[in-house]
């Protein structure tokens, strides 16, 4: 049912912690960056359950879809380490509760990326499943999968919930809290407007003449990312796939040394139970590749968060864009002041040459279209600062979030190698414990 | 072990030495109390003097027995390798290229040790081909048709398939042949074969020249005529039949499984090894990351060797072995057929002389109780080598798969301990805020 986290105590644990089936003294729980946000003061947010519903969708036919319930509960008080569990006193409250399906997670993330253009903002887990390697159901009403994307949504909220900005959103506090109402309320703040243009800007082409190094930097070390993390995945899965096989075939090996038992007389018992090892062996790869799935998904969340960084630098190419042309505009009307005023052609205008092929225009002509440029002129370097304060600010917001980003996900990566190295380490024991008890059954043929 | 005791072979004519010894265990002394010359006490366990005039004599077989000091442990344990019985050991290593204007092949040392009389010297040491092999191999099944001979590893090779030079072919060949050579020097009653002899010792192998001690049992059995239908065989042999028909069948299937195994393995690594070289590509955009990204990769490196080691075992050690129990099983099904063939012939000549004793009253002819005679050693013979065969066996085996166990479980480790250091080697550099633990 849930694999969820030890205890629901625990705050901000993000991925797998069930590692149950192998050591338990190689116990390692993944913990976010411990941002102990206002949010989270007050609130423990988990996502427990998944349920199946079938209802008519908006173009009126029947649809099977799965929900998940969200569980809030009051905060209990912090130790100083987070992730040790501190009992309340009494018996805890019931926890306030509330339906969502995946399409509202969908909705709530597309309004904050317009709403934060310059905040990474938390990936979901994945729509379908993808890198799978084959035995893995790519079917999305699957058991499995929708286990490790109820791990995935949960992991979503906290993430968001522990962001020292989008923890403070009136629309994630509803979403969490409101369960009627809440897309009615989603819609109203009329970010479908800002989500349109931004997906435009997201697919313009448009060059930037003084780059910022530091975000031109941080989109190729994303892109990298994208393409290394990309690569992994693919390349885990066909080992997955390999590795699923070597350890099936060696389940025949259960089948004949049982049925050269039969005509063994002495080294019968030894091969029979030699043969129900060989079938453990066979038989323990289903659950070794399962927990290897969840190193998958952390893996996948940073491929999906490049995504994010990625859509945040190329928001500030386009402020910074926006903010030279801007100041190009200013440049060229200040450009045509000064010609008005001197009289002299510096810069070709197709005004100054029809002028010239047709004579030039009255004074008066000429002091309106200088009251006209300099208003212009006004309103422009108006617009150039305020554009300049908004790239500014922008720079500053993203900046601190990827520097923010960049920490977490040393932090996070390592961890993931680390619990990958105990998953690995576990493995191993696993089949020396396997091939002894064989052994010993062998010694006694 | 022992099969009950043998008819008088008096009838058969005097046979020679080898063929007296087999109602013994595996684990019996050589006849070495021959005329003279024999400096080990004589005596049974009561102290009895014992004669050693006639080799034949059931005396001089407790001779034998009391010269093994090491009887008991042997009774005591009957798998016990009898090497502080044998007095003959012979090991087939070294192998060297030889280029003729007509061929190239390989030769291997065969290197002799014994305290043997038969054998000139205590020690011997030359050089035979892999055709040598196969002379002796033949001689010994012709001149010991009622015995099992053990089988040689396959004689021909694709060319172009399997490069018959190659450092694994010659290696597992050379272990196959040295596991025969074993084997016949083991058998109480091959080993004391004058060709093995001139195997062994002899500096120029003429295998034109027929060796003149061929034993009458031999030339005898090689006559049978074929003509004749068996009529019951006997359970026990049935029996054998039927287990080495099961068996040989499950040995293909164990082959095939090995053979699967290792295919499926080998795409493993294939895969495995690309998944560490991601890894490594990786460490060039990070930073923070660097190390434990580098461990990783080193890990799945380590891994690879391992997988790489364990399947070059397999397929060296496991894999030959398997194929040889089938060559094994082949030879045993011919013995027993051959077995069937003089069951069938003495009844044969049985009938047709009882047909003609009823019409005019002539005693029992000479040749029908010579083919009893011949049936009867047969069949002694067989039980006797089928019961060290079963045990031989039994030890191959448990041998064999204790050692794929054994590759198994040393692979998992070599790549658990690469794990495991990764990890001390990065949770030193925990900072106090994390929570992990480790084993």
């Amino acid at each position: 049912m849930m694999a969820d986290s030890g205890s629901n105590e625990e705050v901000a644990v993000i991925g797998n912690t069930d590692i149950t089936s192998t050591e338990s003294e190689s116990n390692i729980i993944n913990t976010m960056v411990e941002r102990e946000t206002a949010l989270l003061r007050k609130m423990e947010i988990n996502v427990a359950e998944a349920e199946k519903r079938t209802g008519k969708n908006t173009v009126n036919m029947q649809e099977t879809y799965t929900v998940y319930l969200i569980e809030i509960r009051k905060a209990h008080k912090q130790s100083q380490r987070p992730a040790e569990t501190v009992p309340g006193v009494g018996a805890p409250a019931a926890p306030d509760t509330l339906w969502r399906r995946y399409s509202d997670f969908e909705l709530l993330r597309t309004f904050l990326l317009v709403t934060y253009p310059y905040i990474i903002i938390p990936p979901l887990p994945e729509k379908r499943a993808e890198f799978q390697w084959h035995k893995l159901s790519a079917d999305n009403l699957d058991p499995d999968f929708v286990e490790r994307r109820r791990v995935g949504l949960e992991n979503f909220l906290l993430r968001v919930a522990s962001h020292p900005v989008l923890s403070n959103d009136k629309i994630f506090f509803f979403f969490l809290t409101e369960e009627k109402g809440w897309r009615e309320a989603v819609l109203e703040t009329g970010f479908q407007d800002k989500a349109d243009s931004r997906l435009k800007s997201l697919s313009a082409m448009f060059r930037v003449k003084n780059p910022d190094k530091r975000f031109t930097a941080m989109k190729q070390y994303s892109d990298e990312l994208n393409t290394v993390i990309s690569q992994l995945l693919r390349v885990r899965a066909r080992v997955a796939d390999r590795l699923y096989g070597v350890y099936k075939v060696h389940g025949n090996y259960g089948r004949v040394f049982s049925e050269w038992s039969a005509i063994e007389k002495e080294m019968g018992d030894g091969l029979q139970s030699a043969g129900h090892h060989m079938d453990t062996y066979a038989a323990s790869i289903d659950d070794i590749l399962e927990e290897e799935e969840h190193y998958a998904d952390q893996l996948k969340e940073y491929l999906f968060y490049t995504d994010a960084v990625r859509s945040v630098c190329k928001k500030h190419d386009l402020i910074q864009y926006e903010l030279e042309m801007a100041a190009q505009d200013l440049v060229s009307k200040k450009q045509q002041r000064e010609e008005l005023a001197t009289g002299t052609v510096r810069v070709f205008s197709l005004k100054g040459m029809t002028s010239k092929l047709f004579g030039t225009e009255s004074q008066e002509q000429r002091e309106s279209r200088l009251a006209a440029l300099e208003q212009s002129i006004q309103e422009g370097e108006e617009a150039l600062k305020e554009k300049n304060t908004e790239c500014q600010e922008f720079v500053q917001m993203a900046w601190e979030d990827i520097e923010r980003f960049k920490e977490q996900k040393d932090k996070d990566l390592r961890e993931a190698l680390i619990s990958y190295a105990i998953m690995q380490i576990s493995m191993c024991k696993k089949g020396i414990q396997v091939w002894s008890n064989a052994k010993e059954c062998f010694n006694k043929m | 072990m022992s099969v009950g005791a043998p008819r008088a072979l008096a009838s058969s004519g005097q046979k020679p030495i080898t063929e007296i010894l087999h109602p013994l265990s595996a684990a019996e002394e050589p006849l070495s109390a021959t005329v003279g010359g024999d400096k080990q006490e004589v005596g049974l366990t009561n102290g009895t003097p014992v004669e050693t005039s006639s080799p034949a004599s059931t005396s001089s077989l407790f001779n034998r027995l009391q010269l093994d000091d090491d009887l008991e442990a042997d009774v005591r344990d009957p798998y016990a390798d009898s090497s502080e019985t044998r007095d003959l050991f012979v090991t087939v290593d070294d192998p060297k290229k030889h280029v003729s204007t007509m061929e190239t092949y390989i030769t291997y040392r065969v290197s002799t040790k014994t305290s043997r009389v038969e054998f000139d010297l205590p020690e011997y040491c030359v050089r035979r081909r892999y055709q040598d092999f196969d002379w002796l191999r033949i001689k010994l099944e012709d001149s010991q048709p009622t015995h099992l001979i053990p089988p040689l590893p396959e004689k021909f090779v694709m060319k172009g398939v399997v490069d018959r030079f190659s450092e694994e072919f010659v290696e597992t060949r050379m272990k196959a042949l040295d596991k025969f050579l074993k084997r016949v020097a083991d058998h109480p009653v091959l080993s004391f074969n004058p060709h093995l002899n001139a195997f062994l010792t002899a500096k120029d192998l003429n295998k034109r020249q027929g060796l003149a001690l061929l034993s009458k049992v031999g030339e005898s059995v090689k006559h049978v005529a074929g003509g004749y239908k068996l009529r019951a065989r006997p359970a026990e042999f049935c029996a054998m039949g039927e287990y080495l028909d099961t068996f040989n069948q499950k040995l293909g299937t164990i082959d095939r499984i090995a053979q699967r195994i290792l295919k499926e393995q080998s795409e493993y690594l294939t895969e495995l090894r690309e998944y560490g070289s991601v890894y490594s590509s990786w460490v060039g955009s990070e930073d923070e990351l660097l190390r434990p990204l580098e461990g990783v990769a080193g890990c799945v490196t380590t891994s690879c060797g391992a997988l790489e080691d364990l399947g070059e075992n397999m397929s060296q050690d496991f894999l030959p072995v398997l194929r040889e129990y089938v060559l094994y099983i082949e030879s045993m099904k011919n013995v027993l057929r051959k077995r069937d063939q003089s069951q069938a012939e003495y009844e044969g000549r049985l009938e047709a002389a009882i047909l003609r004793k009823q019409e005019d009253r002539t005693p029992m002819p000479v040749e029908v109780e010579k083919c009893q005679d011949k049936m009867e050693c047969f069949n002694a013979d067989l039980k006797a080598d089928w019961e060290r065969w079963q045990s031989n066996k039994r030890q191959d085996f448990k041998q064999l798969l204790t050692g794929m166990a054994d590759r198994n479980i040393n692979s998992y480790e070599k790549s658990q301990a690469a794990w495991e250091s990764l990890i001390t080697l990065l949770q030193d550099k925990q900072t106090e805020d994390k929570t992990s633990e480790t084993n």
